[in-house]
């Protein structure tokens, strides 16, 4: 049978959940032999492939950029897992939204703060323009799947996927699901 | 013709960014540039939360070092508070920064930048990586990910949690270690020493084949900036600001990192949510400084244990007072998780660890605080003022990877210059990978500032003088 395709896709996050993904430790190295990682951070390939069979997605959506990911990731994945607080309610990476626009968060960081050339930093092409709001995933695709946690631990993530590897479909109870 | 090149994004680092490469009329490499293309506003945000929030809230910027994030929050609160915390609760904040250090580099050398150089340059992307490294050498690799565990493991008996552990507090830290904890550390610090020997050897093998990368990749004269004590032992939570230049001269000593506003200024880029902080005497932007491992151990005169020591006498070799090549941030890590684990070893059997005197209570006292510590990456700020209340009206950071930003240009600018052919030659993925390396070996931790995705796929544009695309290409 043919490994499984997966992806891991990093948005607004702190990359917490992907750090928990590497704490599977030793079990990564059987899950290699069971799954081919197709994209994710940790691998040199530039663009998302087509046919991926799982992808989870770490982090909200705060820019332009995530809005364009988010969408390709969608059309050429089948099942879409929303992984970690930050893509499941927006969390840290959302705390900016009561306070104001995007332009005075980055006021803050860019002209307040800096000492030579204060300038809010927008090359065209290269810098993507922020979102006045970060959204969670799902606001913005169909999601298929949620694994909360601030991140959730190897074991939880663990858990998951073999669900999805065994049987295609995954349901967490009780202590799995939790925030934080 | 002029063109650019545009690397998007960059892989195998902690966290996304591009990189543009501009080439002259002649095809010639006439500039490049690093950008970080995310932002996610926490110096705002955290206007108006109550001080003691800060070490659970910060350690939110960053996944891969949020320990160092929780120290620097809450040595920043114990600054307000103007507190001394009690000795045992110094000695598990230094235990949880060592363990941090071991499994952040682990890391940055088996999980992200060996693929390069164990694997080899020319390898195909698709398995230059971990997974690759699992299949070509499975006792290494399975060697790499238990160092990392090891480290991870560390800061789960301390804090319960591997990643952002609501553990340092203001005034000190909630939970000592038990004896439980204690001894698995111990268990398995002899296979972490072996795991880091090995590591070691690997690389001077390398670097006896790899001259050419020891000069170009990153290699001029900087100012290195760190943390180091008193009596100039490497330090890694406390002490003071120290920068040296190229020839090894201490330049500036025995700043107060409270002081750091008088050493360092910050310039915005138009391209980049990264800013360039470099050092104010000297200005913008001559006065770029690199930090980090290779900083480190280029400001302090000793590491203070004997197998590092032993070491850092090889390493020195390789430069005329002060090491100038970025490629030997890799040496320079592994040196550091040589001296982390003796310095576990020596720590581990201090019955402090255990005490249950760990915290000084206090209100607030002062209404700025800044706290310093050194992460993996280089050295971090926090820098808070409060209201009466406690309540904070302004954040400032100086996050470690930032202060590399002039240099990793410098160095991308370097290698290809370098490697990319002149005139209209084909320009091939392993050279644009070796570009991608040179960013590797700073182990930028970019989550600090970033996560972008940009438009997928290594393009090649061409672009006219004026900027309009002529033609684009892929390169895969
Ligand atoms: S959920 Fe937590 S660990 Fe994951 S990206 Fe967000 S802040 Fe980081």
């Amino acid at each position: 049978m043919d490994r499984l395709r997966v992806a891991t896709v990093w948005l607004g996050g702190c990359s917490g959940c992907h750090m928990s993904f590497l704490d599977l430790d030793e079990f990564l190295i059987d899950l290699a032999q069971k799954v081919e990682i197709v994209f994710s951070p940790v691998i040199d390939v530039k663009e998302y492939p087509e046919n991926v069979d799982l992808v989870l997605v770490e982090g909200a959506v705060c820019n332009e950029d995530h809005l364009e990911v988010a969408r390709r990731l969608r059309e050429r994945t089948n099942v879409v897992v929303s992984f970690g607080d930050c893509a499941v309610t927006g969390n840290v990476t959302a705390m900016r939204n009561p306070l104001c626009s995007a332009d005075c968060v980055l006021k803050r960081a860019y002209l307040e703060t800096a000492d030579v050339n204060p300038q809010i930093p927008r090359e065209p092409g290269i810098v993507p323009p922020l979102l006045d709001r970060v959204m969670p995933l799902h606001e913005v695709i169909p999601v298929d799947c949620y694994l909360p946690g601030c991140p959730p631990p190897a074991d939880r993530i663990k858990a998951l996927l073999m669900q999805l590897l065994t049987t295609g479909s995954a349901r967490l109870v009780g202590a799995q699901i939790k925030f934080g | 013709m002029a063109r650019r090149i545009l690397i998007d994004p960059v892989t195998r680092i902690e966290g996304h960014a591009k990189i543009t490469i501009h080439l002259d009329d002649e095809g010639n490499v006439a500039d490049a540039r690093f950008h970080v293309v995310e932002f996610r506003g926490f110096e705002k945000f955290c206007e108006g939360r109550p001080l003691g929030e800060m070490p659970g809230i910060t350690p939110r910027i960053c996944g891969i070092c949020p320990v160092s994030h929780l120290l620097a929050s809450a040595k920043a609160c114990d600054a307000i508070l103007a507190v001394n915390i009690p000795p045992a609760a110094e000695k598990l904040r230094r235990l949880m920064n060592l363990g941090q250090i071991v499994q952040s580099h682990a890391l940055s050398f088996f999980h992200l930048s060996a693929p390069d150089f164990l694997l080899g340059w020319e390898t195909t992307p698709a398995t230059r990586n971990v997974f690759g490294l699992v299949a070509a050498n499975p006792e290494l690799a399975r060697a790499g990910i238990r160092l990392r565990q090891f480290g991870q493991e560390l800061i789960e008996h301390l804090g319960g949690k591997k990643i952002h552990p609501a553990w340092a507090v203001p005034g000190g830290v909630r939970e000592p270690l038990t004896e439980a904890g204690r001894d698995a550390i111990k268990g398995r610090l002899p296979e972490a020493f072996t795991t880091a020997r090995l590591a070691l050897k690997l690389f001077r093998d390398v670097l006896s084949k790899h001259s050419r990368e020891i000069q170009v990749f990153g290699n001029f004269p900087t100012l290195f900036m760190g943390l180091a004590n008193t009596d100039g032992t490497w330090e890694h939570y406390d002490g003071f600001l120290r920068f040296v230049d190229a020839g090894g001269n201490v330049i500036a000593d025995g700043i107060e990192p409270a002081q750091y506003r008088e050493a360092i200024g910050e310039a915005a880029l138009p391209d980049s949510y990264l800013k360039a902080p470099y050092h104010k005497p000297l200005g913008y932007p001559d006065g770029i400084y690199r930090v980090g491992p290779l900083a480190r151990l280029n400001v302090c005169q000793r590491m203070g244990t004997p197998e590092a020591d032993a070491e850092l006498e090889r390493f020195r070799r390789f430069g005329r007072g002060a090491v100038t090549s970025s490629f030997l941030y890799h040496y320079a890590r592994l040196i550091e998780i040589v001296c982390s684990l003796e310095r576990i070893q020596e720590l581990i059997d201090d019955p402090d660890l255990l005490s249950e005197r760990l915290r000084a209570n206090a209100g607030v006292n002062k209404l700025v605080g800044v706290g310093a510590s050194e992460a993996p990456r280089g050295t971090l700020f926090h820098h808070y003022e409060v209201n009466e209340d406690g309540l904070i009206t302004k954040v400032n950071m100086i996050i470690a990877t930032g202060q590399n930003n002039l240099a990793m240009n410098r160095t991308v600018a370097q290698i290809a210059r370098h490697y990319l052919p002149s005139g209209n030659g084909k320009i091939t993925e392993p050279m644009l990978n070796r570009i991608e390396a040179g960013i590797r070996a700073f182990d930028p931790c970019l989550s600090c500032s970033t996560h972008a995705s940009g438009r997928m796929g290594l393009e090649v544009s061409v672009l006219a003088a004026n900027g309009t695309v002529l033609d684009a290409a892929s390169v895969d």
